[in-house]
């Protein structure tokens, strides 16, 4: 049970990033622009309601990717704006995904602290 | 530039590979796996894509692996699925300051971008590339040079798309 749970992740993870792939490799986009695409992407295909049963079949694999980023705040949004009308479309967004941009600030900013640069070897 | 680096970067990489496909002793043949190696571009794509493939996967089947333990021990898979990725965010700050996760992303390409952990590494690399620049101008702002368009675009399209759904109603 666990195990296919494991491998549906692994597959499904594994294709959206060979796609990321297939698009730095055949086409001039930088990882930053795929990141910003992607997270649109999952954006796009959960306003109409296509990426979150990706999540429920697929679990980490959808979610994990950065359009699984772009699926959470979309369903935020849409359950702000189903609960506090306008005000809570604008705000939910932000709050659904707040635990992770929380997260990078607060470890980056210590990582800062901690580590210093390292020389880029080529 | 780029025609001098390419002439000289394929032959090094020509003579680890004649090495692994035991090419070695066969001198004659050498020239001519360098010839066929420097005109067919697709292998190293296709070795990217495979490595994308795998350490995505990977990244993800970590993901797979927190969320189970927190559904056993009786957390909402909800909840599980945003602990999940706060932890695999704040693994990957770690990583990108211990230097692992730059060498990880040098094969893993998209593998490593695609990923929650590449948006956490977005973050936490600048802003330790730029320390020596201070902590407000340094730090604090350029950690947002790849994070910033990647929060505002999702933002905006998360509103916009709510706002839709406010006028049609649904």
């Amino acid at each position: 049970m666990i195990w296919t749970n494991i491998l549906k992740a692994f597959l499904m993870g594994g294709f959206i990033c060979f796609l990321g792939q297939l698009l730095l490799n055949y086409t001039n986009i930088t990882n930053g622009k795929i990141l910003v695409f992607f997270l649109v992407l999952g954006a796009a295909f959960q306003a109409f309601g296509l990426y979150q049963p990706l999540i429920d079949f697929f679990g980490a694999g959808a979610s994990v990717p950065i359009s699984g980023f772009g699926c959470s705040l979309v369903n935020g949004a849409v359950e702000g704006v189903k609960q506090e009308g306008f005000f809570g479309g604008i705000k939910g967004g932000l709050e659904a995904t707040a635990p992770g941009i929380a997260t990078a600030i607060i470890f980056g900013y210590i990582n800062a602290f901690l580590f210093r640069a390292r020389t880029k070897k080529k | 530039m780029n025609k001098t680096q390419n002439k000289q970067i394929p032959t090094k990489e020509v003579q680890e590979k004649c090495k692994i496909k035991s090419y070695k002793n066969d001198i004659k043949t050498t020239p001519y796996v360098d010839y066929v190696l420097q005109i067919s571009p697709k292998s190293p794509h296709v070795r990217n894509l495979v490595w994308a493939f795998l350490v995505g996967g990977i990244i993800c089947s970590i993901g797979q692996i927190i969320i189970d333990l927190f559904v056993a021990n009786g957390v909402e898979t909800k909840q599980a699925s945003v602990y999940a990725s706060c932890i695999l965010v704040a693994l990957a700050a770690c990583a990108t300051g211990l230097g692992i996760y730059d060498k990880l992303g040098r094969f893993a390409g998209a593998g490593s971008t695609v990923p929650i952990t590449g948006f956490s590494n977005a973050v936490v690399a600048p802003a330790i590339e730029f320390k020596s620049e201070g902590l407000i101008y340094g730090v604090s702002a350029k950690m947002f040079t790849i994070a910033g368009p990647v929060i505002v675009n999702g933002i905006f399209s998360s509103a916009v798309i709510a706002i839709i759904y406010l006028i049609l109603g649904v």
